[in-house]
């Protein structure tokens, strides 16, 4: 098995099978967040947010989940740097853009970015739900239930900071890219396809890229324009 | 018509290089691209000047010997077209021309146009064959194959090894080369019993002499002159972990 991740295949198996791992964590982190919209009151993404804060088995799939992002970044870092390699001199003239797509030639460039604003995201939202505490984080009684007010936090920012919100929306297109090509290049990568399913699974990755980019974009476009 | 050659010129393997630039004047539209680069070559002998070193063979598609990038293409802008069949009416009057050699770290320059593809005949030496009884030939159809999987890997089987795929690839890999020459053989009764050991090597080989790793842009299927599917990748990709996990 050390041989297998030691040759090429098996490092872009790392990449796919974390890949396809955080595929599925964006569903979950989608969901939860779109509670944001369909009650002002806060109570139902409290709810929410408790929910994932208190469950034990999302406890158990948080550091699942930071292993996953390690291992994505890492080996397709590693594989992205074997790959320049592999081309000393380039070409004088090059049409790449009459074979491929800009996404599918730009994964590590649309990674980054997105690594960029993950960095931002965590440190406006996670690091003070979890470790630093806020202000805003004030304690709330939903249902005989105490929780932190994670709705407060999270509406303020959307509401008042415009350009916050403008970035997030950019950050959700590039998301949608990166996903665009990553959905189906992860089960090309593991061998789930053939000559059917190749334009099928491509099919599903466009319909999933833009589910997943339009719904983070809806949430912070809903601050803007109702409040 | 007449056109302007942008050609890379370069001495030896360990010759810097530079492109060149060479007005060419009476081409005639029903010449094919190796023709025109005849006719330069014997202009510019007549001006006792070094001709252009280009590889070249059958010159009707089937040998995957003529390999250029020509204006920021493998073969040119025809999709499965191999140089040799890529024709001069394809270019406008005046028109400037790049010709480069396929560009890719495991493919050096030797001279001029001419690269050095040594490494596909090394990853095929690694697995790409079967182990036959040398004796006398077998009898047609003795082993029945299914019709399907005869068309899939005779549709492999068609990959001429002209390299294409690496020149085009961002990464200059070889997955598709590989993909091709191991599906058609993974697809036969006759390929199975060496399927997992050729898989493992060939791809060994393929690491160890510095191609890239596909990333699944789908510029090797689109510049392949006879437009393998990267279909044949994702069964490679499952060839070789099925042998890793035979382990």
């Amino acid at each position: 098995m050390n041989k297998l991740f030691a040759s090429s295949i098996g490092r872009k198996l790392l990449v796919a099978l974390s890949g396809m791992f955080l595929i599925l964590f964006l569903v979950v982190h989608l969901s939860i967040n779109l509670l944001l919209i369909f009650d002002d009151s806060g109570a139902l993404f409290n709810k929410g947010a408790h929910f994932m804060a208190t469950n034990p088995m999302v406890g158990v799939m948080e550091p699942l989940l930071a292993v996953g992002f390690v291992v994505h970044i890492m080996y397709a870092t590693i594989v992205t740097i074997r790959n320049y390699r592999a081309r000393p001199n380039g070409y004088l003239k090059n049409l790449p853009s009459a074979n491929s797509s800009w996404e599918s030639r730009n994964m590590f460039v649309l990674g980054g970015i997105i690594l960029f604003f993950l960095i931002l995201h965590l440190n406006h939202f996670f690091v003070k739900m979890k470790f630093t505490g806020d202000p805003l984080l004030t304690t709330v009684i939903i249902d005989g239930v105490a929780m932190k007010n994670s709705y407060l936090l999270v509406s303020s920012l959307f509401k008042e900071n415009f350009w916050y919100s403008i970035g997030y929306m950019i950050w959700a297109v590039f998301l949608g890219f990166h996903l665009v090509h990553g959905f189906w290049s992860a089960f090309q990568t593991v061998g789930l396809n053939n000559e059917v399913w190749i334009q099928r699974l491509q099919n599903v990755s466009i319909i999933y890229a833009t589910i997943i980019a339009a719904g983070f974009c809806i949430i912070p476009l809903y601050f803007i324009i109702f409040f | 018509m007449k056109i302007y050659l942008k050609i890379w010129r370069q001495k030896s393997p360990k010759d810097k290089g530079r492109f060149e630039m060479y007005p060419l004047d009476g081409v005639s539209p029903e010449m094919s691209f190796l023709e025109m680069l005849d006719y330069l070559n014997k202009t510019l002998i007549k001006e006792g000047k070094e001709p252009v070193v280009f590889e070249s063979d059958c010159r009707e598609g089937i040998c995957g010997t003529c390999g250029l990038y020509i204006n920021g293409r493998p073969h040119g802008n025809l999709r499965k077209t191999t140089t040799c069949e890529l024709y001069m009416r394809e270019f406008a009057d005046g028109e400037t021309i790049t010709v480069e050699p396929w560009r890719a770290g495991a493919f050096p320059v030797v001279k001029d146009l001419v690269v050095d593809r040594h490494a596909f005949e090394k990853i095929m030496q690694a697995g790409g064959f079967i182990t036959v009884n040398a004796g006398a030939a077998p009898d047609a159809n003795t082993i029945p194959i299914p019709r399907d999987s005869f068309d899939k890997a005779f549709e492999a089987a068609t990959c001429i090894g002209c390299g294409a795929c690496v020149a085009a690839c961002k990464n200059a890999s070889a997955m598709l080369f590989v993909a091709a020459k191991v599906s058609h053989l993974a697809l036969l009764p006759q390929g199975k019993p060496e399927a997992a050991r050729r898989a493992k090597a060939m791809v060994a080989k393929m690491d160890e002499l510095g191609f890239g790793s596909c990333t699944n842009t789908g510029a090797c299927e689109a510049e392949c002159p006879k437009g393998i599917s990267i279909a044949n990748i994702a069964r490679l990709n499952r060839e070789f972990l099925k042998a890793n996990l035979k382990e």
